[in-house]
């Protein structure tokens, strides 16, 4: 029995079938539509519903912004052989939304990516999300491992760990990132245990240890 | 125009029910059964877990990913509330602290807890270390209220005897998850307790219960559940009770004052209609408040008359004092072992599938009773966060190749390191016993009112050295089952710089104590039914009764109580005592 026929089992199928349809496709447009929530889910009250459509409207970051956070995205989060970049899961529209929802994100994105640009504009001669491949990296490296970054370059360290995480969040949990990381749950099931095999690779004897 | 006509409902109810949450809930459940008729007032709107749960959503289905900017325990938990309320706020006695959750909603917190489902025990009701006090009764006399909850309700568990953990009748526990395993041996090595966890899901099909489901192991109890397979007041009292026809719900409906006649004695509440500011009056035979230790607290405080100068049933002065949360710590790690682990649901259930009940004995320690330990990790739904704490570990384990790797990163061996650490994170959280003490209180605040007129609360709130000594011993306890399990724990232990890492009072949601009962009505605000010393029909079967909290969870004791309080009502109706 597939998903859609348990949970007709379970009578779930009228209040979850519409949102198992949502984002099947996971590309920028499908993840936008997905993040504006036109649609109010029951359950969710008409105050929340009201402030999420009124934030999915306004737009805070600029073009060259949203541009220079989507390149930083993919270098964090890249396609690979198992997965698509973090742009193709909708990561910077992620991030445009959480900074609104989160307002004390504002200052150290938008300045941090000015910070970016500027370190960028004094080395290269240009903004970073117009630099070579090779010089974005170069100073993505300097920025990426806060353990060995020189003090001078601290304020960089703390914006690409938010940014890092930001990322991360957004791709993990679109659903292209939860393929990806493996999760197999959320659906209606039996949970008997620990399976035999990893009991044993885990040296457990039984269920219980 | 607002009219400032206050609307009169011409009914007289027998019972007036403030609350819709465990106590409430309980009471409008055994009272509405035996025929009487029953008006539940509820300040939030109504909600019915089988068509407003966000139960099998994606995160991907809201906004923010499950965060928690609207919602404190993200997007899709099933609270309408929190700690902050617009419009309605609390203050505090400066230099205390006290964070007050409330959920404003049919069901109250029941539609979001953790469903951990804890008796008493013995030396709660009575306990032996001389400074905590003592309650009226005694476990024997709510074992079979207990016993009534577990039947009617459903909990699972193991059969354990051990005597201040008392046994239930208990439907098959969930199975440990792998990280369990771990934690259990490491736990068991450094001489702790672990047994199956007690938690309100029904494992299996309840005898003679209708309309509920089993539990199919989504692991989202707390987004409430919409085959109602877990115990929220909602769906397993307050919706069946309507059913008989004699429960009447009025929702959004903002408890104002109880109102009382010449004599002293409850003739009903007033209330606002939270949309339309509406003022409203009703009438009853007898008032039960269940409106949460706080909140019945400052509803009686407010209920001033000639009669009750201080506030309703409070002559003794003890309205709002002996307020107590639980302690709560926590410590958590990752398992090096379960990096690069297989993939599977094991999602299980959405309350624990093991704890560690009190273990210590308490002449060779400085703090009295005690505290348990609830666990959790896994490979649970990607939510907002939960990746966030890779790159601040991933060189703290050898590459796969046997390498050393950089701490943080990016690229493709990060987005590989995201991988290899889900599922491998472990936590541990201890819930102890607070002091119940006469010095941490709530009480109005002369200078403000809510958005709708109503005085609000106060609070004065401490932690003393018996809490901060409890939590040192917490976190060197989860030390030492996170080394015994071979878990690899960033950071170092926190310090007396922050109390040991204790929570802060309100933040566990386990607060009582508000209307102690007891024998002696200047020491006491209700006697040991739940009933006010002062007016008769008057009651109170939230945790405002609790004399001295356990380190138990405490809605089970409230839904024990408040069965047996309603039991009372109908006994002394009988008698044509009250109403």
């Amino acid at each position: 029995m597939n998903r859609r026929d348990t949970l007709k089992a379970l009578g779930l199928a009228a209040a979850a079938g519409g949102a198992l349809m949502l984002d099947s496709c996971g590309t920028k447009e499908a993840k936008k539509d997905a993040a504006t929530a036109a649609e109010q889910l029951p359950g969710v009250t008409d105050i929340e519903h009201e402030r999420n459509s009124k934030l999915a409207e306004e737009q805070f970051f600029t073009t060259h912004e949203l541009a220079t956070i989507g390149v930083l995205a993919d270098i964090i989060i890249p396609a690979d052989d198992v997965s698509g970049s973090a742009t193709d899961a909708g990561v910077p529209d992620f991030i445009e939304f959480m900074v609104k929802d989160i307002p004390s994100y504002q200052t150290p994105i938008r300045g941090g990516l000015k910070w970016l640009d500027v370190q960028c504009q004094r080395r290269y001669g240009n903004a970073f999300a117009k630099c070579e491949a090779a010089q974005q990296l170069q100073l993505v490296d300097e920025i990426a491992y806060p353990a060995k970054a020189k003090p001078e370059m601290v304020r960089g360290v703390s914006f690409f760990n938010l940014m890092r995480d930001l990322t991360a969040s957004g791709f993990f949990t679109s659903e292209i990132g939860v393929k990806d990381i493996g999760y197999v749950g959320n659906k209606p099931g039996v949970w008997d245990g620990v399976p035999e095999d990893v009991l044993e690779a885990h040296g457990f004897k039984s269920a219980w240890g | 125009m607002i009219s400032f006509q206050i609307k009169t409902n011409p009914t007289e109810y027998d019972a007036i029910v403030v609350g819709s949450g465990a106590g409430g809930g309980m009471t409008g459940y055994v009272l509405a059964n035996a025929g009487l008729n029953v008006l539940m007032l509820e300040a939030g709107p109504f909600f019915d877990p089988a068509k407003d749960a966000m139960q099998l959503r994606w995160p991907w289905e809201s906004p923010r990913r499950g965060a928690g900017t609207v919602r404190p325990f993200g997007d899709f938990d099933a609270a309408y509330g929190g700690w902050v309320l617009d419009g309605e706020p609390y203050t505090h006695v400066p230099g205390t602290s006290f964070d007050w959750f409330r959920a404003r909603m049919l069901g109250g917190r029941t539609n979001h807890w953790g469903r951990i489902s804890l008796r008493m025990g013995p030396d709660d009701f009575k306990p032996t270390d001389g400074i905590t006090d003592e309650w009226p009764i005694s476990y024997d006399e709510v074992k079979p209220y207990y016993d009534r909850v577990d039947r009617m309700i459903g909990i699972y568990g193991t059969v354990e005897g051990i005597r201040n953990e008392p046994d239930g009748i208990f439907m098959k526990p969930p199975k440990p998850r792998l990280n369990e395993l771990y934690i259990k041996r490491g736990a068991e090595r450094a001489g702790v307790p672990v047994i199956a966890g007690r938690g309100s899901v029904l494992t299996e099909a309840l005898p003679d219960v209708e309309g509920r489901g089993t539990c199919f192991y989504c692991g989202q109890c707390g987004r409430s559940c919409r085959v109602y397979a877990d115990f929220s007041s909602s769906s397993c009292l307050v919706m069946p009770a309507m059913k008989t026809g004699n429960l009447t719900v009025i929702d959004n409906a903002m408890v104002r004052e109880v109102l009382t006649d010449s004599e002293g004695r409850a003739k009903g509440v007033s209330y606002v209609d939270t949309r339309d500011l509406q003022e409203h009056e009703v009438r009853g035979k007898l008032v039960v408040l269940g409106a949460s230790a706080c909140e019945s607290a400052r509803l009686m405080l407010n209920s001033k008359s000639a009669a009750h100068p201080g506030g309703l049933g409070n002559s003794s002065g003890l309205v709002g004092r002996y307020l107590h949360d639980s302690t709560g710590a926590s410590a958590g790690g990752f398992l090096p072992q379960l990096l690069d682990r297989k993939r599977y649901n094991e999602d299980g259930v959405g309350s624990v599938h093991i704890y560690s009940p009190w273990w210590g004995d308490n002449q060779k320690l400085n703090f009295p009773r005690g505290y348990h330990i609830e666990y959790g990790g896994g490979l649970h739904m990607p939510s907002y966060g939960f990746t966030n704490w890779v790159p601040g570990v991933n060189h703290m384990v050898p590459t796969r190749d046997g390498g050393q790797r950089e701490q943080g990163g990016y690229g493709a061996s990060l987005k590989d390191d995201y991988r290899r650490f889900y599922g491998a994170s472990v936590g541990m959280a201890g819930r102890g016993t607070a002091l119940a003490r006469y010095d941490n209180y709530c009480e109005i605040d002369p200078t403000r009112v809510d958005k709708y007129g109503i005085p609000v609360l106060r609070f004065h709130y401490k932690w003393a050295n018996e809490e901060i000594a409890q939590a040192k011993h917490m976190q060197e306890t989860f030390r030492e089952i996170l080394h015994e399990m071979g878990a690899i724990v960033p950071g170092a232990m926190p310090g007396p710089e922050s109390s040991y890492g204790l929570e802060a009072p309100g933040k566990i949601i386990h607060e009582g104590g508000t209307t102690r009962m007891g024998d002696d009505p200047k020491k006491s605000v209700l006697n040991k039914w739940g009933q006010s010393h002062d007016c008769n029909n008057v009651f109170v079967v939230d945790a405002g009764p609790f004399v001295q909290q356990g380190d138990k969870n405490l809605t089970w004791t409230i839904l024990a109580l408040s069965m047996r309080t309603a039991d009372y009502i109908l006994e002394q109706r009988n008698k044509l005592n009250i109403g």
